[in-house]
């Protein structure tokens, strides 16, 4: 029982804690393209850091 | 021709959008973005890959300097008017927010629940109750929003409709759960009642999802309409006038190349006009000063000079989207699969559970137990599986025709491509390219064909642009022509090692069609003629439509000469030289004889034909208004695509149509446990996660549908 009244509190902390996350995600876009997401990690991208020549 | 100007530090640099429906994979997505910033005066470029989207941030580029970037990276970008950004998915964002509250509630609750059913009493079942009250609570109270308003307002309109029960059902098992929790009842239907809005919640958001995609899709292929004109001001200098603010009087500067935003009389200037949107009329009419030229038309030797005489709502364009609205306004009537079925369950589902209700209370078990019954019937039959069987279906079938190069308008245009039973084609643009091809190029010399690129290059003529696609395509070198000048309406002229060169205007031009005459020094001059070509698959398409039970035809708005090659080749009856009423006419008469017609077509003159037919598709080179007239939008040159999206809306009509049945098979196992009592929240919540499921599953395979 007192087991329960920590774990259970902990749980739905963290379940509002990845709601919440959601909520910001959803509200920055982040769903926006699911697609292009899958695919840019095979985009090399090994400009050096610092450098702006993109091109 | 438009130089990029620096703006004022601190105002925000303008965006365009671009529709790019030819990118397929990462490195596109690499070549786009850094390919784009490279070019001067473009700040950054972002792909959006699952709109095909690409988002320009430049310092004042034209849209065609832009376009001109893209094709040099390869791609094919059409600019898209920039209204559409703003209120981009508001609904399915919201839907999904709900969806997220709801499913965070249902697990939680379900873990609650699941402890409860496995034996938990006393205390702890009340503690878990009153826990699973607290997390329910405020979820149905959000994510039951969209339910409680639309159950509302169709109750204040005298109506019922799939969101009643629901609601009724949603706040009579909260209402009865609240109720056992207070007085430490053993059964809490928390969880059913949340993972009810949960399922129904998914169903609606594929719903929507599937519109805000197509309506990105659609909109993301609309082409910029006339924005403006170049306008002489009373001191002699010009100034760029909104095609809104434009009068009746004013003087507008039509460039070459541009497209005109008001109707007019020419003033000064002899071009050729491109109608082909407006009529059908696919080669271009010569206007001279004194001759109408008409909104809506592309202006392409010459600069012309035009005294307005029409402008906003007074044009011919206006004309046609008046008609287009009316003839459309038939379509927006259609019920869809999902509403009808509502008609008929919502009563039914309301009756049987007043039934329940009143059967148990005559049985003498209290209005308690009998309460409790009669939630319990309207929690198992509330349409979970029903509100999945139609959306699940659809998005899995909208998804697959988007990979096959099809977007789809929303869910009720798939339902009646499914019921169409004939088709009627546009011509020009629909069952051709709408673009010329040179004819005679095997026969020219290598040195002639690098003289004729050499010239076609310094033009923006439609022939000289499709001499430039088909010489470079194969290859060759343009020779080093100097002195090159194009005199507008006639030709273009240069010197080649001493000889004059011209790719001139063919003296009789409106007999043969569309040609052109390359002459060098004083050989004598070849004739270079042009074709529109049929779409690849033209034919095997139209056979294939037939094949399906839609026998074809053809209305054209171009003259008999150039319609009646094209209609022998396909073997179809066609009509030539029909005006948009002519058309719309047609199509009326169709539908009065009981057929339910597919309209294939591309021009505006196409826009109250493709409004009026029972379902309408239109290719991505067409007019921005057929595209929103119509309900499919194919891209490519393959006219292939006409006949799979016929293919998957059967389909689909098949497996929604498996899915009524496996729903209503779940409910006639269902409810008359339900109504005999015997179903406990664990049976509730099994019986409608099972058939939930089961729906979805049979949704996905129409993954490969357009294969």
């Amino acid at each position: 029982m007192n087991g329960l009244m920590i774990l259970i509190p902990v749980a739905l902390a963290l379940g509002l804690a990845g709601l919440a996350v959601f909520f910001w995600t959803l509200r920055h876009g982040q769903y926006d393209d699911l697609d292009g997401a899958a695919v840019r990690i095979l985009i090399d991208d090994d400009t050096p850091l610092g450098g702006d020549d993109a091109g | 021709m438009n130089a990029p100007t620096l703006p004022t530090p601190g105002t925000p640099l303008p965006e365009t959008l671009f529709s790019v429906p030819g990118m397929r994979c990462a490195g596109c997505i690499a070549k786009l973005e850094s390919g784009l910033a490279a070019v001067p005066g473009v700040a950054a470029a972002r792909v959006n890959f699952t709109a095909k989207r690409v988002t320009v941030t430049h310092a004042a580029l034209s849209d065609a300097a832009l376009a001109g970037a893209f094709a040099g990276l390869g791609f094919e970008a059409v600019p898209l008017a920039d209204v559409m950004a703003a209120d981009d998915g508001s609904e399915s964002r919201e839907l999904l927010r709900a969806v997220a509250v709801a499913g965070f509630a249902a697990m939680n609750v379900m873990l609650l629940s699941v402890s409860v059913w496995a034996g938990a009493a006393g205390p702890t079942r009340d503690m878990f109750h009153w826990l699973s009250a607290m997390i329910a609570l405020p979820a149905i109270a959000y994510a039951g929003r969209p339910f409680f308003r639309s159950a509302w307002r169709a109750v204040r309109a005298g109506r019922t409709n799939m969101d009643v029960p629901i609601t009724i059902g949603v706040g009579l098992a909260t209402a009865l759960s609240l109720y056992e929790t207070i007085t430490g009842g053993a059964h809490a239907y928390f969880d059913s009642a949340v993972m009810l809005l949960f399922f129904l919640l998914t169903g609606r958001w594929l719903d929507a999802v599937m519109r805000d995609r197509a309506r990105d899709g659609v909109t993301a292929l609309l082409r910029h309409t006339a924005p403006g004109a170049l306008v002489r001001q009373g001191d002699g200098g010009t100034a760029w006038v909104k095609a809104a603010d434009l009068r009746v009087g004013m003087v507008m500067i039509v460039a070459a190349g541009e497209r005109l935003a008001a109707d007019g009389e020419v003033i000064a200037g002899r071009s050729h006009c491109d109608q082909s949107l407006l009529t059908g009329e696919s080669l271009p009419v010569q206007v001279l000063p004194g001759d109408r030229a008409l909104a809506g038309s592309i202006n392409i030797d010459a600069p012309l000079t035009v005294r307005i005489t029409a402008a906003g709502a007074a044009t011919g364009i206006a004309d046609i989207a008046r008609l287009m609205e009316s003839a459309g306004q038939s379509r927006s009537r259609y019920v869809r699969i999902a509403d009808r079925a509502a008609r008929l369950y919502a009563p039914a589902v309301h009756g049987l559970a007043l039934m329940s209700l009143i059967g148990w209370l005559a049985a003498g078990a209290g209005w308690h137990q009998s309460l409790l019954i009669a939630a319990a019937v309207l929690i198992i039959t509330c349409p979970c599986a029903l509100g999945l069987a139609v959306p699940a279906a659809q998005i899995v079938a909208a998804g697959a025709l988007m990979r096959g190069g099809v977007l789809v308008k929303d869910g009720s245009a798939l339902e009646r491509l499914a019921e169409a039973d004939a088709v009627v084609f546009d011509k020009t643009g629909t069952l051709t390219l709408g673009r010329p091809q040179p004819l005679d190029l095997a026969a020219l010399a290598m040195a002639d064909k690098s003289l004729a690129l050499a010239l076609a290059e310094h033009s923006r003529h439609p022939l000289s642009m499709a001499l430039r696609r088909a010489l470079t395509a194969e290859a060759v070198v343009p020779a080093p022509v100097s002195d090159v000048a194009e005199v507008a309406g006639m030709g273009v002229s240069g010197v080649w090692q001493g000889q004059k060169v011209a790719l001139a205007r063919p003296a009789a031009d409106a007999a043969d069609g569309l040609a052109c005459v390359l002459t060098v020094g004083d050989a004598p001059p070849r004739l270079l003629r042009f074709a529109d070509p049929l779409r690849p698959d033209a034919a095997a398409t139209v056979a294939r439509l037939s094949a399906m039970g839609l026998p074809a035809s053809i209305l054209s708005g171009d003259r008999a000469a150039a319609v009646v090659p094209v209609a022998d080749v396909l073997g179809l009856p066609a009509r030539a030289g029909l005006s948009p009423q002519d058309k719309l006419a047609a199509i009326g008469e169709m539908t009065m004889a009981g057929a339910r017609v597919l309209m294939v077509g591309d021009g505006l003159n196409d826009g109250p034909a493709l409004a009026a037919g029972h379902v309408a598709m239109a290719p991505a080179t067409a007019s921005d208004a057929s595209q929103n007239a119509a309900d499919a939008v194919f891209l490519g040159d393959s006219l292939a695509p006409v006949a799979i999206a016929v293919g998957v809306a059967r389909a689909t009509a098949r497996i929604v149509r498996q899915n009524f049945a496996a729903a209503i098979a779940y409910n006639v196992v269902a409810v008359p446990l339900a109504i005999a009592g015997q179903v406990t929240p664990l049976v509730a919540a099994v019986a409608m996660s099972g058939s939930s499921i089961l729906v979805v599953a049979n949704a996905l395979r129409l993954r490969s549908a357009a294969r």
